[in-house]
């Protein structure tokens, strides 16, 4: 039985994982990405059915066909996962859903570990689905389940947008009793609105809008969207992580309080900010809250263009208060991060830098071959584009140059989104032939050592179908196949790689040895469930 | 309402430092206290600076320490210490390993000594053992925290670095 007073400390994520086993999630469905990876494997570890896909497009695309099969469906990704997942978002707002689908979007303002900061907020505006963003565990959980209701109730997928912050803070909450939103039953049939032809489309747009307007009647009644009555000189308006940064820093000040920021409750704000002599927004990132309440004509101040960029805190936000110039970006602090001592991708990266490779590079650990002493990269732009990108140099650049470029993707970046690319080396072969390297370590290792299809394990580490590299490569047509561990013999891969590069043909070489700290992990994981538990 | 305790936990990755917040969190959660924690993770390779921050109190707003206003920082290695200093409000109090006079022997090699060996290496319960001076949190609650965050076969000597830590601290 549920003790509803007492306290649970989780961070944002596991109060996420929670709240789904709540209120009777089906299946959790994502692919890996700081900040959102703990969110599944919270899940799994609570006995819920979660699952890693390829990538976040098909992760959303299973969570469709179950949320289609009249189930509640999680799908987690981080926010560019979302860039891979739009094209079935933008069209899932469309026929709705008939169980409850939510979609976690985990932005990364400040970039702490990614390739932008782009803000998600405006994909709920773009696409138009609901969207909620807690501020705390607390209402990670509540919203969770809030989302699944509204989800199912309005038949609509609904986004969960968290940062950084919220995802990995630890904070107090207290759960609410079990419930459950939905039950798959028999299949019910509702070709008009899920086979998205143009005359079945055009009348599903006219009922999304149709949904939102009702949502936004919702939300303007709803007790999610709060005023805190202060001081009527100053009133903010805020959401999110931003709402406790500012309420600390403006205490004295009255606040509108923002849950649910797409459809935003318009009538509510437009209320407030008539009460109160100086109405500003305080919101990180781009200045979606303040666009889009000036373009209902609700005369808001905004922040200053400087405050665009990285995380909010305390003393910024005092800063925007008092219109005090966006201060200088600060250096990092500390030390970067490095390829671990024995890390294989040392090896890959030392040779490519003695053979002067031109190399376009991809994300993962191995990104990190970009710093010295290797300094061996020389593009990242996205999961997957290596192969693209080093393609488009080999068409252009003169054969002498064209010759030196080769593409460098992780195994797990490749089942992602390599394949295609590989597709497209094959059909339209480069005149001085391409080399794409496959650093092979046999793990996720950048988001924490998750299982991917080439791992041959699911989620939970059990046993599965495995994928071979090696085979695909070659079903796809590229007849030059390498498998060899850099580390070996480093003389040998070296060789290996020049080799490649003469032949003027396309190659494909498989470097492949085990992540050092993965291999380590396991085998104290293996000793720890050898010996006795030991809680206390 | 009273004013928050502001803590920041500070070294590079494999020190430990995100095993003593989680501890510290444990201990002021298990007081009754409000409490936020903090921290940026996420890289997996090793090396890389991280730092934690606790905020604790009757009821905490952001979960970030903002800037200058820590009351207490702890930091793993001497080295560390200059990146993260001026986050301390006037009249705060750093913690480095130097705070702790006596407990590593200076004269002992931890190459070939086992105790200094550990000794190192448990580094971050020995600051918060020297923290726990500071703090009115009942000893109970540190104890159970220890023991919630650490596997069994540690307890023992964990148990002695923080109590060591504690008395060692100069005030
Ligand atoms: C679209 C997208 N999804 C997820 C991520 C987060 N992410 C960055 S690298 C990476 C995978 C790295 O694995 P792998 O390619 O095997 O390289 P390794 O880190 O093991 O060297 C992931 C999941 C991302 N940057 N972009
Ligand atoms: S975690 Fe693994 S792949 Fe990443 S740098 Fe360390 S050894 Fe290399």
């Amino acid at each position: 039985m549920l003790d509803p007073t007492e306290r649970l400390l989780l961070s944002g994520d596991a109060a996420v994982a929670r709240a789904a086993l709540d209120c009777g999630v089906h299946l959790g469905v994502g692919y890996p990405g700081t900040p959102s990876t703990e969110i599944l494997e919270d899940f799994s570890k609570l006995g819920g059915n979660a699952e890693w896909a390829p990538n976040e497009k098909v992760a959303l695309e299973v969570g469709i066909g179950a949320a289609f099969g009249g189930a509640a469906a999680l799908v987690t990704m981080k926010h560019v996962g979302l860039n891979v997942a739009a094209d079935p978002l933008f069209t899932v707002a469309y026929t709705g859903v008939p169980g409850a689908l939510v979609i976690v979007s985990a932005d990364d303002p400040g970039m702490h570990s990614s390739q932008n900061e782009q803000d998600n907020r405006n994909f709920a505006k773009a696409a138009g689905v609901p969207m909620f963003e807690p501020s705390d565990s607390q209402e990670a959980y509540d919203l969770t389940r809030e989302a699944f209701r509204l989800s199912h109730k309005h038949q609509i997928p609904v986004l969960l947008r968290m940062t950084t912050r919220t995802c990995h803070s630890q904070t107090v909450l207290r759960r609410a009793a079990p419930i459950r939103i939905t039950e798959p039953g028999a299949y019910q049939r509702d070709i008009k609105s899920r086979v998205m032809i143009p005359g079945y489309a055009r009348p599903a747009h006219r009922r999304l809008r149709a949904k939102l307007a009702a949502i936004e009647q919702e939300f303007t009644g709803s007790e999610l969207n709060y005023v805190v009555e202060g001081d009527r000189a100053l009133g903010i308006i805020a959401s999110g992580i931003s709402y406790v940064h500012a309420r600390e820093a403006a205490p004295e000040a009255s606040f509108l309080k923002l849950t649910t920021t797409h459809p935003l409750p318009v009538a509510l704000a437009r209320k407030f900010a008539a009460g109160v002599e100086r109405c500003i927004v305080i919101e990180e990132g781009d200045p979606y809250l303040v666009e889009n309440l000036r373009a209902h004509g609700i005369p808001v101040e905004g922040k200053d263009e400087g405050y665009r960029f990285g995380e909010l805190n305390v003393g910024l936000v005092r800063g925007i208060l008092a219109h005090a110039p966006a201060p200088e970006p600060a250096t990092p602090r500390g030390r970067p991060p490095q390829l671990c001592a024995g890390c294989p991708h040392r090896t890959v990266f030392a040779t490519l830098a003695r053979q002067n490779c031109i190399v376009t590079g991809d994300i993962g650990c191995y990104t990190l071959g970009v710093l010295p002493p290797f300094e061996a990269m020389d593009s990242c732009v996205c999961m997957g584009a290596s192969i693209g990108v080093g393609l488009g140099l080999r068409h252009v650049l003169p054969p002498e140059e064209a010759r030196r470029v080769v593409s460098v993707i992780g195994d797990s970046t490749f089942v992602h989104s390599g394949i295609t690319g590989l597709v497209e080396m094959a059909y339209n072969p480069p005149p001085t032939g391409h080399l794409v390297l496959i650093v092979d370590n046999g793990t996720t290792a950048m988001t924490g050592f998750q299982e991917h299809p080439g791992t041959g394990k699911v989620l939970d580490h059990s046993p599965a179908s495995k994928l071979s590299f090696e085979d695909l490569v070659k079903s796809i047509g590229i007849t030059r196949v390498h498998v060899i561990d850099p580390t070996e013999d480093m003389r040998a891969f070296s060789d290996l790689v020049k080799a490649c590069l003469d032949s003027g043909e396309l190659a494909v070489v498989i470097a492949r040895r085990p992540c050092l700290l993965a291999e380590r992990k396991q085998t104290a994981t293996e000793r720890a469930a050898a010996s006795q538990s030991c809680t206390p | 309402m009273k004013p928050v305790t502001n803590v920041i936990i500070a070294g590079v990755g494999g020190q430990g430092v995100v095993k003593a917040s989680d501890i510290l969190t444990e201990a002021v959660f298990r007081a009754g206290f409000d409490v936020k924690k903090s921290e940026i993770h996420g890289m997996s390779q090793r090396g890389g600076s991280v730092a934690s921050d606790i905020r604790f109190g009757e009821q905490v707003l952001s979960p970030m320490v903002p800037p200058g206003e820590a009351d207490f920082i702890l930091v793993m290695t001497e080295d560390e210490a200059e990146a993260v200093e001026s986050q301390l409000k006037a009249g705060g109090t750093l913690l480095t390993p130097e705070s702790l006079p006596g407990y590593i022997d200076e004269d002992a090699d931890a190459d070939e000594d086992e105790e200094t060996r550990l000794r190192l290496r448990c580094m971050n319960v020995a600051l918060l053992g020297g923290l726990s001076a500071f703090l009115d949190i009942p000893d109970t609650c540190w104890r159970e925290a220890l023991c919630a965050n650490l596997p069994k076969r540690a307890w023992e000597f964990n148990g002695k670095v923080f109590q060591l830590g504690r008395e060692l601290v100069d005030q």
